[in-house]
């Protein structure tokens, strides 16, 4: 399948980021075609027909979501753009904002006129410095044009957009605690329901949308739900950018069709380190099962990547190559899971910890045959019993590794004299 | 005390949000960057500004990786542990950078100079292994690149 840039056409583009470049290569055409020619209404049904769905990881149809924000003008909503990109091997939306941040503005203005939204976030992650500029200096651009602030395009519509930083904190990238973390509160989730389409932030209808998914907004307005709807599969439609990194020649960022076969990204990215060999790799980001060489025809989408018990998340590939340690590797995943936990229920805090801890001793060849049962009662609990999704993603990367690759983590038990000896649980504190 | 023109700043920022107190991450962020850390008596300075206790402010600064309670170096050295970045050397690196400073990950150098810390996932996994220097990302570091990075401190 050959690569198909939408969101990333004009990526590279010089200048790109200035607002005039942006418009001679197209930009704020969506705006002028939408505002005020089309109603809210047509808006969000134009965007449901594309069945655009969310590229945040979880997928949600984001027509459907913005359905749900109740109509009531008299209502006070919120649109928040989730920039705060943290899942490893994730890095599209840094691509995106430090090369077109007016893409994700334009989007961010069309989806705050179909949900009613009179004011706007960005919350950029805090460690996006450069990032963080660019969108401030994106915006200023946008108010001294008259596309931001009163009356857009003379019509009754008013917009104004905060680009508002966070600090350092993996769960604040799940909505809920986004919203907590944007009240400034600590980024911890909030239960659900209710969503946040009804009670969102300052406790008002709020719609929280993905970078990529506001930018591929524009695009629909622009050529119709039709053509969007010729991209992709069914139920996946549009484009994807893919990003793959680790063990390949050339890692970056590369737009397909959604449903795109895992072995084209690989080939696209130059295939594995030279001289080496396709061990595995973790296809969305490190909280999903990892592939192994008999899946590099698998389609990545949504579907597909479910079926094959793994997912399809920020379509984040890390590749592995046969030099790869897979008991290093499931160590050093669950260790960042310990570090993010932000410790509001037990199985994630808790369980992070232990799993680290017996993965580190299994490590220093201190391991126990028992240790394995442990980690998959632990990870199991993790599964079914946390408040939010962070400590189920944090399960599926650990015991993938120890399905495909048993072996590597018995070569370490193995080596401890008494491996088959009952292991002790003996779980260090103070926190580490 | 912090500077009129931070407290002003924060000020400002109050204004911009429906409800204040989502000013107090921005605000932190302020407060560190005239301080270089937030001891206890800036927490509570800030604190009084949004009227709420300090125990308030200490959840987030204790919450938020990027917020120091104890002072750092001038030059903050993030080294990104995290898979893609492991997988192309970051341990290597992160064990030569720790020789050259004399200093384990978590400690600052005796001159002041140089704080290193291990960092998760910086989303700039095209460029592994990745440094964050203060505000500057630093991609694709290799040995050589190190001279520069930290200057004629232990060299070779």
């Amino acid at each position: 399948m050959k690569q198909m840039p939408i969101l990333t056409e004009y990526i590279l583009f010089p200048g790109q980021t200035n607002i005039a470049v942006y418009k001679e290569n197209g930009g704020y055409k969506a705006i002028q075609k939408a505002i005020p020619a089309m109603t809210p209404d047509q808006v969000i049904a134009t965007v449901k027909q594309s069945e655009l769905r969310g590229r945040g990881g979880a997928g949600f149809v984001t027509g459907m979501k913005w359905g749900f924000v109740p109509k009531d003008p008299a209502l006070t909503k919120y649109l928040v753009c989730n920039c705060d990109e943290s899942e490893p091997g994730t890095f599209k939306d840094r691509f995106l904002i430090e090369h077109d941040p007016h893409q994700l503005i334009e989007g961010i203005i069309l989806a705050s006129y179909a949900i009613g939204a009179q004011l706007a976030f960005i919350y950029c992650r805090g460690e996006f410095h450069k990032g963080f500029k660019i969108l401030k200096k994106a915006v200023e651009e946008a108010k001294a044009e008259g596309l931001l602030g009163k009356k857009i395009n003379d019509s009754d519509f008013s917009l104004e957009i905060i680009v508002h930083p966070g600090a350092g904190a993996y769960i604040a990238g799940e909505e809920t605690a986004q919203l907590n973390s944007l009240e400034g509160y600590r980024a911890t989730p909030r239960l659900k329901p209710p969503f946040p389409a009804t009670n969102g932030l300052y406790n008002k209808p709020t719609v929280v949308n993905n970078v990529e998914t506001l930018c591929n907004v524009v695009h629909i307005l622009n050529r119709g739900a039709d053509w969007f709807q010729s991209i992709g599969k069914p139920k996946n439609r549009g484009t994807k950018i893919y990003q793959i990194s680790g063990h390949v020649q050339k890692p970056g960022c590369y737009e397909f069709p959604l449903g795109v076969p895992l072995k084209d990204v690989l080939e696209a990215a130059g295939g594995v380190t030279k001289g080496r060999s396709f061990k595995a790799c973790y296809p969305g980001g490190s909280s999903c099962s990892l592939l192994t060489e008999k899946d590099l025809d698998l389609s990545m989408d949504f579907e597909s990547l479910q079926a094959r018990k793994s997912a399809l998340g920020t379509a984040s590939i890390i590749v592995m190559d046969d030099s790869t340690d897979m008991v290093k590797v499931a160590h050093r995943l669950m260790e960042f899971y310990q570090h993010e936990s932000c410790g509001k229920c037990t199985p994630c805090r808790e369980g992070t910890r232990w799993v680290v801890q017996i993965l580190a001793r299994i490590l220093r060849k201190d391991g126990y045959y028992g240790d394995l049962k442990t980690i998959r009662d632990v990870c199991r609990n993790m599964e079914i019993l946390p408040f939010c999704p962070l400590a189920i993603g944090a399960s599926p990367p650990i015991l993938s590794a120890m399905d495909a690759f048993p072996e590597e983590f018995d070569s370490y038990i193995r080596k401890n004299p008494n491996a088959d000896k009952p292991p002790k649980m003996k779980i260090a504190y103070p926190y580490m | 005390m912090l500077k009129d023109e931070t407290k002003n700043a924060i000020n400002e920022l109050m204004k911009l949000y429906p409800e204040k107190r989502s000013a107090l991450i921005p605000a932190l962020h302020l407060a560190q960057a005239e301080k270089g850390y937030l001891p206890k008596d800036v927490q509570a300075e800030v604190a009084v500004l949004f009227a709420i206790e300090p125990s308030e402010v200490l959840a987030i600064v204790s919450f938020y990786d990027m917020f120091y309670e104890k002072p750092v170096g001038k030059k903050v050295v993030h080294i990104c542990k995290n898979l893609s970045c492991m997988l192309r050397g970051s341990d290597e690196l992160l064990e030569k950078i720790c020789t050259r400073l004399k200093i384990n990950p978590g400690e600052t150098t005796a001159d002041g100079e140089f704080t290193l810390l291990k960092s998760e996932c910086l989303a700039a996994c095209d460029l592994a292994p990745v440094l964050q220097v203060n505000d500057e990302l630093i991609g694709c570091v290799q040995d050589v690149h190190l001279d520069e990075i930290l200057g004629e401190k232990g060299k070779g």
